[in-house]
């Protein structure tokens, strides 16, 4: 690759990285005009809530039924197998359930959000409503926004509840291990300040930057199919990877 | 110029004032200094051929595309520096046909229709009702108000987006190719609406189109456009009979003229690579 074009593609990165913070810049400030469209907002913390719940509840089950037969065996080389339901249960509420929750609400529904406003945008429905005098900001990207930074945390707290039954059901109904200490050691170990809100605050940051990189590629699309096909792979590829950097950032300063 | 300058220059009963309007969309210049007016309660239609710049011409007027220079003042306000919020209230008295009827897609024929009410005016739900229903009636679609926009051809699409756009009887309405897809049926219905609205309530109309024969029924004036300037303006049986060789060309649909009907290439018999074979 030669030096230009090195130089090129750095420059759009740049571009494209300030592009992005001037439009959440603009979707905050149409924050307050967006109050009048609660229903609009309702009805996107359904579609991005409710409806990716199916698949949350699964993987969270899955997730946490792999994590305990790991652990187990991890735990059993050092005789620690008592220590499994507060292992698991740190591991969720620390690390897997903000980011997996992630990772999945940017694959269902962020692509479907990209997805409806590059149509929309293809289409001419985002002028119309500007014409309308009923600004796309506040109509179509604040509720969306303001949608995945509500329900994200809600379902990382399912997806982490499931996961606690699923290692519950791989840890004390499979392998044979007590119960009690199975709960006991999770409730005496895991904080509420430390563990459990610290995760929350994650999955709403990932909430935010989930939402805002499908709305922004939704908004930006090149009004071709393709470009809302690449525009819609984009929120997959820019979400992970920025969950996964936020991740390592937030918990460098929250530990 | 001075805005007081630019004030003078025009009518007092300009509703619609251009000014040196210079545009440039990548390297294409599409307008270079071109100068328009269209006069309050008239109907007047924009013609030129195809890639002229009609419809942005039309983005310009309702601020959906800022001009490199120019002035443009609809209603005595400057559309080129109006904020943001200034420029929506300015919306609010306009109506829009899109070329491709821009239809929300998630709602009915009936909300699509209401959709402007709801968001501007706290009408009971009665009366919301039965004002989206009389403009679906003025278009001939009041049976299809539960349908989805899926299910309407394109122009019956194109119908509901003009139901649309004169809901809130709007001082002006901007017509962008309002006569495509449309049955001679419909299309005699939708010139009737125009000018019913245009003579009982003073609506001013701009219509961009191609049709000469239902532009001459309705349009009080015509302005041709081509390369970037008004090259023509006129009553529109004035026009067509005018002899210049821009009406000449156009109105009589000839391929050679100061319009070139081809878009810039290089030579034809080099790019078939029969140049060689001649030599």
């Amino acid at each position: 690759m030669s030096a230009n074009l090195r130089r090129h593609w750095l420059l759009q990165g740049i571009a494209s990285v300030g592009e992005c913070g001037l439009f959440f810049v603009a979707i905050l400030g149409a924050l307050p005009k967006s109050v009048r469209y609660w229903r609009e907002t309702c009805r996107q913390v359904w579609f991005v809530g409710a409806m990716s719940l199916v698949i949350v509840m699964i993987s969270g089950l899955f997730v946490g039924m792999v994590l305990a037969l790991q652990l187990y065996y991890t735990l059993s080389i050092f005789g620690g197998t008592a220590a499994l339901g507060t292992v698991v249960a740190l591991s969720l509420f620390r690390e897997l359930g903000p980011v997996v929750t992630g990772l999945l609400v940017a694959g269902r529904a962020g692509t479907a959000v990209t997805a409806e406003i590059g149509l929309m945008r293809a289409t001419d429905q985002l002028d119309a409503m500007s014409m309308m005098a009923v600004d796309p900001l506040a109509y179509v990207a604040s509720p969306r926004f303001l949608a995945g930074v509500i329900a994200m945390p809600l379902l990382a707290c399912v997806f982490n509840a499931m996961g606690i039954f699923g290692g519950h059901l791989v840890g004390v109904t499979w392998l044979g291990l007590d119960n009690g200490t199975f709960w006991g050691n999770m409730t005496a170990t895991v904080t509420l300040q430390r563990d459990i809100l610290d995760g929350l605050y994650k999955s709403i940051v990932f909430g935010g930057v989930v939402s805002l990189i499908a709305v922004f590629q939704g908004y930006t699309a090149p009004p071709t199919s393709e470009g809302v096909a690449y525009s819609t792979t984009r929120t997959v590829v820019f979400s992970s990877i920025v969950i996964l950097a936020f991740d390592f950032v937030m918990t460098a300063f929250l530990t | 110029m001075s805005n007081a300058d630019a004030s003078q220059e025009s009518s007092a009963d300009a509703l619609v004032s251009v000014r040196g309007l210079r545009t440039r969309l990548g390297d294409k210049l599409i307008f270079d200094g071109l100068d328009m007016e269209v006069a309050r309660g008239s109907v007047t239609a924009i013609m030129g051929p195809s890639g002229t710049g009609k419809t942005t011409l039309l983005r310009h007027l309702t601020g959906q595309l800022r001009p490199d220079a120019g002035r443009v003042r609809v209603d005595g306000e400057e559309v080129t520096q109006l904020s943001r919020h200034a420029l929506f209230d300015l919306r609010e008295r306009i109506g829009y046909l899109f070329q491709n009827s821009a239809l929300l897609t998630d709602f009915s024929v009936f909300e699509n229709v209401a959709f402007p009410l709801r968001q501007h005016a706290a009408l009971p739900e009665e009366l919301l009702r039965n004002v989206v229903l009389t403009k679906l009636q003025a278009v001939g679609l009041r049976g299809a108000a539960g349908l989805m926009p899926s299910e309407l051809s394109g122009g019956m699409a194109r119908r509901v987006a003009l139901a649309r756009a004169i809901v809130f009887d709007p001082m002006l309405i901007l017509y962008d190719e309002p006569f495509v897809g449309l049955d001679p049926i419909a299309l005699n219905q939708v010139l009737r609406l125009i000018r019913t609205l245009n003579r009982t309530l003073g609506i001013t109309s701009i219509l961009v189109a191609h049709e000469l024969a239902a532009i001459r029924q309705v349009a009080d004036r015509v302005y041709l456009i081509a390369n970037g300037k008004l090259v023509a303006e006129g009553a529109p049986d004035e026009l067509v009979h005018r002899d210049s060789p821009w009406t000449r060309q156009f109105f009589g649909g000839e391929a050679d003229g100061p319009v070139p009907f081809h878009y810039p290439a290089p030579d034809y018999a080099t790019e078939l690579g029969l140049a060689a074979t001649r030599r």
